[in-house]
């Protein structure tokens, strides 16, 4: 069986969605509350680098793949800069051109909502490609070597 | 408008796209950094003499919002980073052919320009320390491109000291925040110059110095801290050798030191504390100078003796600067000042074309004849003239044979130290001088005449893709030599505004705050 038992699995697939949940809302209420996008994107992370821990590897890429995540890792980058060379139509670099909405709203202060989403995407899949690294690199135990080398 | 910020944004984004339209399209990074680079290399070369620009990032104005400021001395950086990037780009086409995982090549090299581009533009000392960040992390991956066993544990050494550097720049950072309150480089200059002008320096401002001066000093390998370059230089792939030793230990190291001690601290004679950091500055360029030369006369491998000729020439720039430095912070001419640092940024110049050049050449000897053991070549001229020929014209040049380009730096460099005054330097940069002209024989001797040697049977001229850069450069190298002494206008023109930037940190206090 892979992963650990069957209380940390229950348990895991009953929290994970709350912790997405939370980690969605830190994003989108970064720029009224504590928080942001690169908080919420590493709650986010987080959830499924606990679904990693409890159900093994193979369950969480196959929730999120290894090449979707460099490609959400990429395209929120990408967002982020994108948002920049939007001020630039207005004359300076990350100028904030969009309207800026009533005050305390979730739609408000203008583009620091979407940079808060594209941080997020970009800080999210970026620890969880360097979490997945780990688990798929990680070291062989000496044990394993001394078999490889035998049989 | 102004588009000064695209200088950091095209690299950026296409350091982000190449490797996620890679996994399709396997041909992204070739055709996009190419574009890049060139459409790069255009805008630095338009720069060219035209007035500083200040970009307030988001509207906001220095010193709350971040100042991007491209001046003299940053557009003579961009244009050294962006057309060197375009020609090693232009060279990897080919070369990095016997790779894999080229779409994370390319976007590394991207990441890493934008890096650059970023420190020399910035105007706010903690986005050039994230910049530099971006460029030295870009850079460590790359030395370890090859992922064979001594490739990483050069990327390793490199990462590690690199690290070590970062800190002290941070630290330095966060010092100099505490005592001035800012971040913005020039409302941190007018704070030092208007509290601490005349007194005994602040000593938690000695301290930020100092740092920096480790840290950048680090960055760009000067003696005594180099140990990572010989490792790291020689490990990466042909064109990353190229920008590494022609561009990054310039842009982080060189151009950091000349922006945050002449624009920042100051050298004027009421700077407090400036001349122990213009004597430090002279004292470590001379132990470069000797130490990069020495070392490099016994090396056999190609790479490893241009990566010690590399300590010795960054030398021989902060030299130039460091005697600036020193006659402005003792309040004699400032003649002779403009003299010395118009010689280091000239040097600067001129080892960035003829060091890449040395360093593609090298990787095309490696790809034609599988070494770059000098005792196993020999002979080039017969099989592969051109690659002979341009490497023969930049070993002619940095050794400082008249009358190429790296003689009139370097007699610049010379002249200016012995009128100073410091003439047992002067001595000692002429001796290391015929040096240079000692191991430059050794590799004309070993490499590129004598007899065929055994790899280079075989050998055969790499193909057009790879060296037309190699031409491009040695016609540089030419070109600067000639033109240095038929046309100085077009020297005055080029570094001209970068000295006057150096000269006189008013001006920039001026031009950054209004």
């Amino acid at each position: 069986m892979k992963g650990l038992t069957v209380i940390v699995k229950t348990i895991t697939d009953f929290v994970v969605a709350f912790i997405v949940i939370f980690g969605a809302y830190i994003v989108l209420y970064g720029h009224l509350t504590p928080g942001g996008g690169f908080a919420g994107g590493v709650i986010v992370a987080c959830a499924f680098i606990l679904l990693m821990l409890g159900h093994g590897k193979e369950v969480a890429f196959s929730r999120l793949g290894e090449r979707m995540g460099h490609v959400l890792d990429s395209a929120g980058a990408l967002a982020f800069l994108l948002i920049g060379w939007i001020g630039l139509a207005g004359g300076y670099f990350f100028l904030n051109v969009f309207g800026r909405g009533d005050q305390f709203r979730l739609l408000s202060s203008g583009m620091i909502l979407p940079a808060n989403i594209a941080i997020a995407f970009k800080v999210g899949t970026s620890l969880f490609i360097v979490f997945a690294a780990l688990a798929v690199f990680r070291r062989r135990s000496f044990r394993s070597m001394i078999e490889d080398e035998l049989s | 408008m102004n588009l000064v910020p695209l200088f950091v944004a095209i690299p950026l984004g296409a350091a982000f796209l190449i490797p996620m339209i890679g996994f399709w399209w396997k041909k992204s990074g070739e055709v996009l950094s190419t574009l890049s680079m060139v459409a790069l290399s255009v805008m630095a070369l338009a720069s060219i003499g035209a007035p500083a620009v200040v970009h307030h990032m988001g509207g906001w104005a220095a010193p709350k919002g971040i100042a991007i400021v491209a001046d003299g001395l940053s557009v003579l950086l961009l244009v050294a980073v962006n057309v060197i990037g375009l020609l090693c780009i232009i060279f990897s086409l080919k070369y990095m052919r016997e790779y894999t995982g080229l779409p994370k090549y390319y976007g590394l090299f991207m990441l890493m320009v934008a890096g650059m581009n970023g420190v020399v533009l910035s105007g706010d000392l903690f986005n050039l320390f994230v910049f530099l960040e971006i460029a030295s992390v870009a850079s460590y991956a790359l030395v370890a491109f090859g992922v064979e066993a001594d490739e990483l544990e050069a990327g390793f050494k490199y990462l590690i000291l690199g690290s070590v550097a970062s800190v002290m720049i941070l630290f330095a950072v966060g010092t100099v925040y505490a005592v001035t309150g800012s971040l913005n480089m020039a409302d941190v200059s007018r704070t030092i110059a208007a509290e601490w002008a005349g007194t005994e320096m602040n000593p938690a401002l000695l301290l930020a110095a100092a740092l920096f001066l480790m840290g950048f000093s680090l960055k760009a390998a000067l003696v005594p801290f180099h140990a990572w370059l010989p490792d790291a230089h020689p490990s990466a792939p042909a064109p990353i050798s190229a920008m590494l030793s022609g561009v990054v230990i310039k842009s982080l190291g060189v151009y950091a030191i000349c922006r945050v001690f002449f624009n920042v601290f100051g050298f004027a004679a009421t700077s407090p504390g400036s001349v122990i950091i213009a004597n430090s500055m002279i004292g470590f360029s001379v132990l470069s100078i000797v130490v990069g030369g020495l070392a490099a006369v016994g090396q056999w491998d190609l790479k490893r003796l241009l990566a010690y000729s590399s300590i010795g020439q960054i030398g021989y720039v902060t030299l130039g600067l460091g005697v600036g430095a020193r006659v402005l912070a003792t309040g004699e001419s400032t003649t002779l000042a403009a003299l010395a640092i118009f010689g280091g940024l000239f040097h600067l110049v001129n080892h960035a074309a003829f060091k890449s050049l040395l360093f593609l050449s090298s990787g095309a000897i490696q790809s034609a004849t599988g070494t770059r053991d000098m005792k196993l070549l020999g002979g080039l001229k017969e099989r592969m003239p051109i690659t002979a020929t341009t490497t023969n014209l930049a070993a002619l040049s940095i050794a400082g044979v008249p009358p190429f380009s790296g003689f009139w730096s370097k007699l610049i460099i010379i002249v200016a130290v012995v009128r100073a005054g410091h003439f047992g330097i002067g001595a000692v940069a002429i001796a290391m001088a015929f040096v240079t002209l000692v191991y430059y024989v050794k590799v004309q001797k070993s490499v590129l005449f004598g007899d065929v040697g055994r790899s280079v049977e075989q050998a055969r001229e790499v193909s057009p893709a790879m060296y037309v850069p190699l031409v491009l450069l040695a016609v540089v190298c030419v070109g600067f030599g000639i033109l240095a002494v038929t046309q100085p206008a077009i020297g005055e023109r080029m570094l001209g505004p970068a000295r006057d930037v150096l000269l006189n940190s008013a001006e920039y206090v001026k031009l950054v705050l209004g």
